[in-house]
């Protein structure tokens, strides 16, 4: 067994590092200069386009080859012959246009930070789970947990999608051109979501914040999710979003249920036995 | 004694935190919710040349993930929530902030995205430490 010491974050001074939580002070430096790249991101260019026909490759080899092109320079990466396989496309901390011509199966485009997906077929459970930023165009359905625990970024499905959409989400914006399922926006906690069609069940239970639009018909509200009003700020952002999604559907914005949450939940643990039962 | 304990305790969280103003807050002892509209959806028309052209270097349409950035408060300061390091990131102090929320909400994003672009960001220096594979 290798020994602590001899890790590389003693060289470092890592090692005398307290752990203090919220404690932690962070300074912003102001001469810092203009620059749009993580560290150690690649400079890709949106006009240099290769292929990867994924047919015999495995997930672990795909994801590799993605990497290795973006080393190279390429901006646009076309997989061809996805073959619903699972966990494609995973892990991209770059700006990149990934084109897939087919569809994916669980665990599609998780974890990514900054590109662009435009997926021609359907997506499986927890697709794009995790995301930071980017925009991903699902053209077909989507299973359950679309879109689960995102922290930002616009993800859309221009088909229906599965129960639990959204679930746990922190952020960004979850658009949905068809229906959803049960428990939409389950415990999400801040973010957007847009759906178009109608909506399952207990639509936003136990919503801590964030904002859920429903275009069509309301199975029911969750504990803690309640109705609010519709602002000219919110149908503007609607209208222009929808642009984004690139969904042609017409709509009427007249109709639009807005959610929000009643904040009976907000700091659940401090409430007494009589609150809770009111609360849920 | 313990009731005691509990009382001081919560007479000096209320004494630091002024925030606390309404009767239920006044019993736990805490403030309830954020100082900030966190659902504010931004105004496009307050974009600043930064932030447009780090939009058209990244592909997008819109402020995509920034939309969710706002300048919140730390310890009475402004500051803004680096989700990368888990923690709040202090504006500088001499800077002047406007008093309109939209037009501090696109001064915060510029401030996050030259903080987390920078190779002095403290997960620069997590990577060099801890990467496994490149």
């Amino acid at each position: 067994m290798a020994s602590i010491k001899d890790h590389k974050s003693h060289e470092l001074g890592l090692h005398q590092e307290v752990l203090t939580g919220r404690t932690q002070q962070v300074f912003f430096n102001p001469e810092e200069v203009e620059n749009f790249y993580y560290y150690d991101s690649y400079d890709v260019d949106f006009n240099k386009r290769t292929t990867i026909d994924v047919t015999k490759l495995d997930c672990v080899a795909v994801n590799k080859k993605i990497k290795d092109l973006m080393k190279k320079g390429y901006g646009t990466i076309v997989l061809k012959n996805p073959g619903a396989k699972h966990s494609l496309g995973v892990g991209i901390l770059n700006k990149l246009n990934l084109i897939i011509e087919g569809s994916l199966g669980y665990f599609g485009v998780g974890s990514i930070d900054g590109p662009v997906v435009r997926i021609s077929g359907r997506v499986g459970w927890s697709c794009a789970e995790n995301m930071m930023a980017g925009k991903v165009v699902i053209e077909k359905n989507a299973g359950s947990c679309f879109g689960a625990a995102i922290r930002g970024g616009d993800l859309i499905c221009k088909g229906s999608v599965g129960a639990r959409s959204g679930i746990d989400m922190k952020g960004g914006t979850i658009i949905v051109g068809g229906n959803a399922g049960a428990f939409t926006g389950f415990m999400m906690q801040r973010g957007r979501i847009i759906i178009l069609g109608d909506v399952g069940p207990n639509l936003g239970d136990s919503l801590y914040d964030g904002t859920i639009f429903v275009g069509g018909k309301i199975g029911s509200l969750g504990a803690d999710a309640v109705e609010a009003e519709m602002t000219d700020l919110d149908r503007f952002w609607l209208k222009r979003k929808l642009k984004v999604a690139e969904i042609n559907k017409k709509v009427d914005y007249s109709k639009i249920t807005k959610i929000v949450s009643g904040k009976k939940l907000w700091n659940y643990d401090n409430l007494e036995p009589t609150e809770r039962k009111g609360a849920i | 004694m313990a009731k005691k304990k509990i009382k001081k305790i919560l007479k000096n969280k209320s004494s630091k935190d002024t925030g606390i103003k309404t009767a239920r807050e006044k019993m736990i002892g805490q403030h309830i919710g954020y100082r900030y509209d966190v659902n504010l959806l931004p105004d496009y028309n307050r974009l600043t040349p930064f932030l447009k052209k780090y939009i058209e270097h990244m592909g997008w349409d819109d402020l995509n993930w920034l939309e969710d950035v706002h300048m919140g408060y730390e310890s009475g300061k402004p500051a803004v929530f680096d989700r990368n390091v888990n923690g709040w990131v202090t504006a500088p102090p001499n800077m002047k902030l406007p008093k309109d929320q939209q037009d501090r909400d696109m001064i915060a994003r510029e401030l996050l995205i030259k903080f987390q672009m920078s190779p002095k960001h403290p997960l620069v220096i997590l990577k060099k430490a801890y990467q496994k594979f490149d």
